[in-house]
């Protein structure tokens, strides 16, 4: 039996990348968990420092990789903020949704 | 010994401060006497700056004391320095000498107040101000002065301000003197465009060179100035108010010296007044003689005893302007010296009645008070004789000489001048027969009296018998009776070498002195003219006030004033409230309303827009992703495939 011998092209990463990214859009829109809006956001996060490896390697430029580094800080920084907020948020009212947060409206 | 000018400004300055600090804690009269010892100090640091100056060649008497540069903005540059020529001496001579005098009688006048040591504050800052203004070298020191006499004048008018009258008769004199003040900087203002500097040494020099109609305009402006400080058409409204202050302020400040600032400023710009075109000073000269006549009608029919007097200065300083206009600077000074000597002694005089009547100001009231009070009496004759024109008293000679000029400018002019000089005799010696002569009406209880203010007199007056002024009182009455007399001495018109001050005077006028093209017995016969006047006057006022053979002429409208000032408050308080009210009204609405609106439609549209914040993200992230979608598809739309 002959496996079909697919050749993974960096267009494939570009389309995971996308399909990613709206897959994370989409969560944010849709959900009202803050928890799960926040890996959501993540999920964008990842998706686009995928895109930005991939065009690293097409285009054969190191600059994609070390933006990819500087986002991976960033994110983990981010991480802990937005975590300690939900979390302390989560503490206060377990059962808070998204839209119950509206301080903040005008 | 010239370079000690600075100290004579400096001594009433340090008299100021010393007092701010002490002078309530010195009391009465410690306070009094430090303050005349103060303006005295100055008078002798006066007196020897005149003997430097007569130790010069007459050329050369002309110093200027550089302190230290005040501002330096550009090109603009003041310094703050002093100018020490035979005009500015004579004035500061005069001003500090009446002065300690008038402070030396104060001292009497004011016993007793309760705001005694507040009083020569006042008065000390003032002889520092008036100094700064004619010691000045520059226009902006002399405008210093000038600003500071004023408000002197307006600390010094309401100085017994619980009483409303007296507040606004202060605040009259302010208002009033700002329009004049407009003038003034104006006049700054132009002769710095056009010379470039406020030095006088500079801007007198380069006179010949400023353009006619440049030097007419400052010219000008510098009398609207002269106009309000001076007290002539349309501004004079304020002096006869200013009697509300104590009276002797009314001798220093509203009869001698401050008012006669204007003058004196006339005086120093003659090269300006001398390149302008010839109508310039013959505006002055007319403002100048109509004021007189003006002023001399109003003070025949008034019946305070400090009115009179009021209009009378009005009146005497409408002649210096008739000097000023007519060209004989020196008749102006000299008119100017021996009425600060006669109407100084005249408003003291008539201080120390009020005193010795227990604060009575009415002549209708009075009466024979020199049998009770000889040495005020004998006083003030003298000064009615001077002003009246009677020879050898000091103001016949000075008149006399404005009367020429004015002659020699027009016939006109000298004949109202001639007008005014037979009212004037005629209102002092109605004056003088009401207050020390015929019967004692002050012992006419019975009639229903009132007095200005509407308030019914109490018995006070009728309670005690008028009495002599203390010594302090009638000290600078004798030493200024004396000085009403012998004052004509200094510029005597028989040869060249009795005219003292116009040789002295002579190298800051520069000949722009009128040249006088009259013969020896015209001279002589209006001299003649001029003294038959004046008995004329008394002789009339005689018959009217003491023999009672005529009616006395004292029509309503004239003890109104003409209704001048009624008439301006009427129109002040009618059409011209309203106009302000409509300006107020614009500002309010229209002006106003502008910014306001501005402020009204952003809030309503902030109010609008705010909806926009719903507070719910997963809006905000529809937003973001929606704007996400757009701006590719823009960019998208742009690249060719």
């Amino acid at each position: 039996m002959m496996l079909a011998v697919v050749e993974v092209t960096p267009a494939w990463y570009l389309a995971l990348g996308s399909v990613l990214f709206a897959i994370g859009a989409v969560g944010l829109l849709v959900r009202r968990n803050p928890l799960v809006m926040f890996m959501c956001v993540e999920l964008m996060l990842n998706a686009v420092t995928l895109t930005f490896v991939t065009f690293s390697r097409m285009l054969n430029d190191v600059n994609g990789q070390s933006v990819v580094v500087f986002v991976l800080v960033v994110a983990a920084a981010e991480v802990v903020v937005g975590l300690g907020i939900i979390v302390a948020l989560l503490r206060k009212l377990p059962s808070a949704t998204a839209d119950d947060i509206t301080v903040l409206k005008g | 010994m010239l370079d000690l000018v600075w100290i004579i400004p400096a001594l009433p300055l340090a008299g100021f401060l010393l007092l701010v600090a002490v002078g309530r804690r010195m009391g009465e009269p410690k306070a009094g006497w430090l303050a005349t010892a103060m303006c005295g100090g100055a008078f002798v640091a006066t007196a020897i700056v005149f003997v430097g100056l007569l130790g010069e060649d007459p050329e050369g008497r002309h110093h200027v004391l550089t302190l230290f540069d005040w501002l330096n903005v550009g090109g603009f540059k003041v310094e703050v320095g002093f100018l020490a020529d035979p005009l500015s001496i004579t004035m500061a001579l005069f001003v500090t000498g009446i002065g300690t005098l008038i402070h030396l009688y104060s001292i009497g006048y004011m016993h007793g107040d309760p705001k005694f040591s507040k009083f020569f504050v006042y008065m000390n800052l003032f002889v520092f101000s008036m100094l700064m203004l004619v010691l000045g070298s520059n226009m902006l020191i002399t405008f210093l002065g000038w600003e500071g006499v004023g408000a002197c004048s307006y600390f010094l008018i309401s100085f017994w301000f619980a009483k409303d009258a007296n507040a606004s008769a202060g605040k009259k004199a302010f208002v009033t003197n700002r329009v004049g003040d407009w003038g003034f900087m104006c006049a700054m203002f132009l002769t710095f465009a056009t010379v470039g500097s406020l030095d006088y040494s500079v801007v007198l020099e380069k006179a010949s060179s400023i353009a006619p109609v440049t030097a007419t305009a400052i010219a000008l402006l510098l009398f609207v100035g002269a106009c309000g400080k001076s007290a002539q058409l349309p501004l004079f409204v304020w002096l006869p108010d200013a009697m509300a202050g104590p009276t002797p302020v009314s001798a220093l400040i509203h009869a001698a010296t401050m008012v006669t600032s204007g003058v004196y400023l006339m005086t120093r710009v003659n090269p300006i007044l001398a390149q302008s075109y010839d109508w310039a000073p013959s505006i002055i000269a007319w403002v100048g003689v109509i004021t007189a006549l003006f002023a001399a009608t109003i003070a025949v029919a008034q019946t305070d005893i400090k009115k009179v007097l009021a209009y009378s200065t009005v009146s005497q300083l409408g002649y210096m302007f008739l000097a000023v206009g007519s060209g004989a600077y020196v008749a102006a000074i000299f008119h100017m010296v021996t009425h600060a000597f006669f109407k100084a002694l005249m408003f003291l005089g008539s201080g120390s009645v009020i005193h010795g009547m227990h604060d009575e100001q009415d002549m209708r009231r009075m009466g024979n008070l020199r049998r009770y009070m000889p040495i005020t009496a004998a006083t003030f004759i003298v000064g009615w004789l001077a002003i009246a024109g009677v020879p050898p008293f000091a103001g016949f000679w000075s008149k006399d000489e404005i009367l020429l000029f004015a002659y020699d400018k027009s016939p006109a002019l000298w004949f109202i001048g001639l007008v005014t000089a037979l009212l004037t005799a005629f209102y002092m010696s109605r004056q003088v027969f009401m207050v020390f002569y015929g019967d004692e009406r002050w012992r006419e209880g019975d009639q229903a009296h009132v007095t200005d203010d509407g308030a019914p007199a109490d018995a006070r007056a009728l309670s005690a018998e008028p009495h002599e002024s203390p010594w302090l009182m009638t000290l600078p009455l004798v030493v200024l009776s004396g000085l009403a007399i012998v004052g004509g001495g200094l510029n005597l018109p028989f040869t060249g070498s009795t005219h003292l001050l116009e040789h002295w005077l002579e190298p800051v006028l520069e000949g722009n002195e009128r040249v006088l093209a009259v013969a020896t017995a015209t001279k002589v016969g209006l001299a003649v003219i001029a003294v038959i006047v004046g008995l004329a006057g008394i002789v009339l006022a005689h018959r009217v006030y003491l023999q009672h053979k005529l009616e006395p002429v004292e029509p309503e409208i004239l003890a109104e004033g003409w209704k001048y000032d009624s008439s301006i408050t009427a129109f002040m308080g009618g059409p011209g409230r309203d106009a302000f009210q409509a300006t107020a009204t614009f500002d309010h609405t229209v002006v106003d309303g502008a910014v306001n609106g501005v402020a009204a439609v952003m809030r309503r549209s902030g109010d609008a827009l705010r909806k926009v914040q719903t507070g719910f993200v997963r809006t905000y992230a529809l937003g973001v992703a929606v704007g996400v979608v757009g701006l590719l598809a823009y960019f998208l739309s742009r690249v060719a495939f």
